[in-house]
């Protein structure tokens, strides 16, 4: 049940952006900067934590998750640690999947040329 | 050629898009995604303690899933179907990266990889972490956590 919900709210996400994509007839990563900015502004405002709740990683896979996962990060260090956790908690969350993609890229660049 | 008339054959030649068929793969192909997503997201949560790692862990997966089909060149076709679908998604960030890392390579490992590897991801990293610094600023204020 929860694959089929996560299906269709990740579905949903990704087709309404396609939606925005055709009509604004914008840059793709504008998109994208505008759902990080989202999700960063619905988990402060105390919504995106109750829906990943509920579509689990339909919520979280986007790159609305992205964002949302930032400012909660922030959030966590701010209580841990007072206002260095505004700095530090960029990467609580992030961090790993960040540093990941830089070391895999890297190692998938070494042994692969670019297909075009 | 009078601009009138060249905008009217520009209006004529101009692929037309059909966004009935471009939203369904989207919907499909990043639906398909976060399903498989949500496989990572079950595994994460019974192994690790908090909701904080599962979600690190299963963003992590998710990255090196999108590094290793784009290493493969299996991730372009998918973005091409796929549009929005493959591009929302935390692969299609990983993609961008892989595929700039490839592509930038040749022009050296440090002034091409290494200065390149985020030129198409690094808005989403830059406006996140401010949206999400100016959003946590206010919220610990409010909240009093400081």
């Amino acid at each position: 049940m929860q694959y089929l919900i996560a299906f269709l709210i990740g579905g949903a996400i990704c087709a309404i952006s396609q939606l925005i994509l055709d009509y604004t007839e914008c840059p793709p990563a504008y998109i994208l900067v505008g759902l990080v900015s989202l999700g960063a502004i619905l988990n402060g405002l105390g919504i995106y934590e109750p829906f990943q709740e509920f579509a689990g990683a339909g919520a979280l896979v986007p790159v609305l998750g992205f964002g949302s996962s930032i400012t909660s990060g922030m959030i966590s260090e701010v209580k841990r640690l007072g206002w260095e956790g505004l700095f530090t908690g960029a990467f609580e969350i992030t961090g790993l999947g960040l540093a990941a993609s830089i070391v895999f890229s890297s190692i998938v660049a070494l042994f692969r040329k670019p297909y075009k | 050629m009078q601009a009138q008339q060249y905008r009217e054959l520009v209006k004529k030649k101009k692929p037309t898009r059909n966004s009935f068929k471009n939203m369904f793969w989207a919907f499909i192909i990043g639906g398909a995604i976060c399903a498989l997503g949500q496989v990572f997201l079950d595994i994460a949560t019974a192994l690790e303690q908090t909701k904080a790692e599962a979600s690190a862990v299963t963003l992590a997966a998710m990255i090196l899933l999108g590094t290793i089909l784009t290493g493969l060149g299996v991730y372009d076709e998918i973005a091409e179907l796929g549009g929005a679908g493959a591009a929302v998604p935390i692969t299609g960030f990983a993609n961008t990266v892989t595929s700039a890392a490839m592509e930038f390579k040749r022009e050296g490992a440090i002034l091409g990889m290494g200065s390149k590897m985020f030129i198409i991801a690094g808005p989403v990293i830059v406006y996140g972490i401010l949206s999400g610094f100016f959003v946590a600023l206010i919220k610990s204020i409010v909240l009093g956590l400081f």
